[in-house]
């Protein structure tokens, strides 16, 4: 339990999605002119990740480790499928949104308007293959502590986003040289924000 | 597409290698494919690997999009289009790992996550999908070579001021335990900026970046 809770805060803080790796950029560049959008994006960020981490590290130990396979028979205690492992986690990251989208869509409407857009845009996001594929590097020995560092980079990314969407919203007052206006600034800002963030790194847990 | 038959480098066709260079850069106008931009440009060697690798992969999805653009069902063309990509970046993996491997060991995820480079994904909905062969294959590879430029130039100052070296060589002179010892510019007491190497400073380098081109380039100004 302690370790989940380590690994649950170290996913957070330490090894934060942005500001650690730079993974979703794109869509956090793009998306943070404004709070609410921000909330809405993170919200669902965290809902798929929660979802997609464990699904593929079930698909990970059981089908594509080498001698995953050893449980169809010993024959085929030498196939290595790890190869195929970019494909099928897209795969399961695609159909996963598509699904996670019909059941929000049906069963919690209020939901679905909010997140909007954005579920489908989630697919392409880096920050959700990225979170599949550093649960292969780590080697995590359950299907809790995946689904736990899924969640906690989930909410690291929801924290960052939402930080620089409430600062941009700030800074349309303020007198940015002409050429840093919009892109460059944010750029400026995450960097500072990433280098507070290094601060967590000394934290041992 | 008009009946009449164009150059294959006429005017129209050498814009779309060219704009992705400056007006038009992926990286700095368009902001796509920032996530590996910023991981992986500590070095020039994985910086120049990885430019390698997307504009490979940028290339022959854009053209593999473009020649099956007509029998793409709408709905589902982004799957159809993530599987084109995936497949082409698990060759660029294996490839990586046969030839290259302490290289590949440094990209660890980050070739994976060519597959979600926005760059490609936005390349292939905007372009790709609308355009014949050749003129994809042209614009994949500005758009790739525009990133790749960025990139090489972010890695060149990290690598150069961070540890005082390019592509592995040390230019700026040898480092010893001692002044003495040293040689070079670390004999008049220089040390390496250390903070360079990590990742704020990849962020920072960018935002200069991209204030030196829009001073320089006033209609790319956003108000």
């Amino acid at each position: 339990m302690e370790e989940l809770g380590s690994l649950f805060v170290k996913s957070i803080f330490i090894e934060n999605m942005i500001f650690a790796y730079f993974l979703g950029m794109c869509s956090y560049l793009a998306v943070s002119k404004t709070v609410k959008t921000a909330v809405g994006l993170g919200a669902a960020v965290i809902f798929v990740l929660t979802i997609t981490v464990p699904v593929n590290y079930l698909l990970d130990t059981y089908i594509l480790k080498d001698g995953a396979l050893i449980w169809l028979g010993p024959e085929y205690a030498n196939i290595d499928l790890s190869f195929l492992s970019f494909i099928l986690f897209i795969a399961v990251i695609a159909s996963m949104v598509q699904l996670v989208e019909m059941i929000v869509e049906r069963f919690a409407p209020a939901l679905y308007s909010a997140l909007g857009i954005f579920l489908p845009l989630i697919a392409v996001n880096c920050a959700i293959l990225g979170g599949s594929l550093f649960m292969q590097q780590k080697d995590f020995s359950t299907v809790t502590e995946s689904a736990v560092y899924g969640l906690g980079s989930g909410i690291g990314w929801l924290l960052a986003i939402v930080a620089i969407a409430s600062i941009r919203e700030k800074i349309t007052y303020s007198n940015v040289p002409q050429p840093l206006k919009g892109l460059g600034i944010t750029f400026i800002i995450t960097g500072l924000m990433a280098i507070a963030f290094m601060s967590f790194s000394g934290i041992k847990l | 597409m008009s009946g009449e038959k164009e150059a294959l480098f006429s005017k129209k066709n050498r814009k779309l290698l060219s704009d992705p260079m400056n007006d038009d850069n992926p990286i700095t106008v368009q902001v796509l494919g920032i996530c590996s931009a910023l991981a992986i440009t500590v070095q020039l060697k994985p910086a120049i690997v990885m430019s390698v690798a997307v504009v490979f992969v940028m290339v022959f999805s854009n053209l593999i999009v473009s020649l099956i653009r007509n029998w793409i069902p709408n709905r589902i063309r982004i799957i159809v289009q993530l599987l084109i990509v995936a497949s082409l970046v698990i060759l660029v993996d294996q490839v990586l790992k046969a030839y290259a491997y302490d290289v590949s060991k440094q990209l660890s995820v980050f070739v994976g996550l060519i597959i979600t480079n926005c760059i490609i994904m936005g390349r292939l909905e905007a372009f790709a999908l609308g355009n014949g062969p050749w003129k994809a294959i042209l614009d994949g590879f500005g758009n790739a070579f525009g990133y790749g430029v960025i990139l090489i130039i972010v890695a060149f100052f990290r690598e150069l001021l961070g540890s005082g070296k390019l592509y592995g060589f040390e230019v700026l002179g040898h480092k010893a335990k001692t002044i003495a010892e040293s040689t070079g510019l670390y004999s008049y007491g220089y040390e390496n900026n250390g903070f360079m190497l990590l990742s704020p400073m990849a962020l920072i380098t960018v935002g200069i970046l991209i204030w030196w081109q829009r001073s320089k380039n006033r209609k790319l100004i956003e108000d």
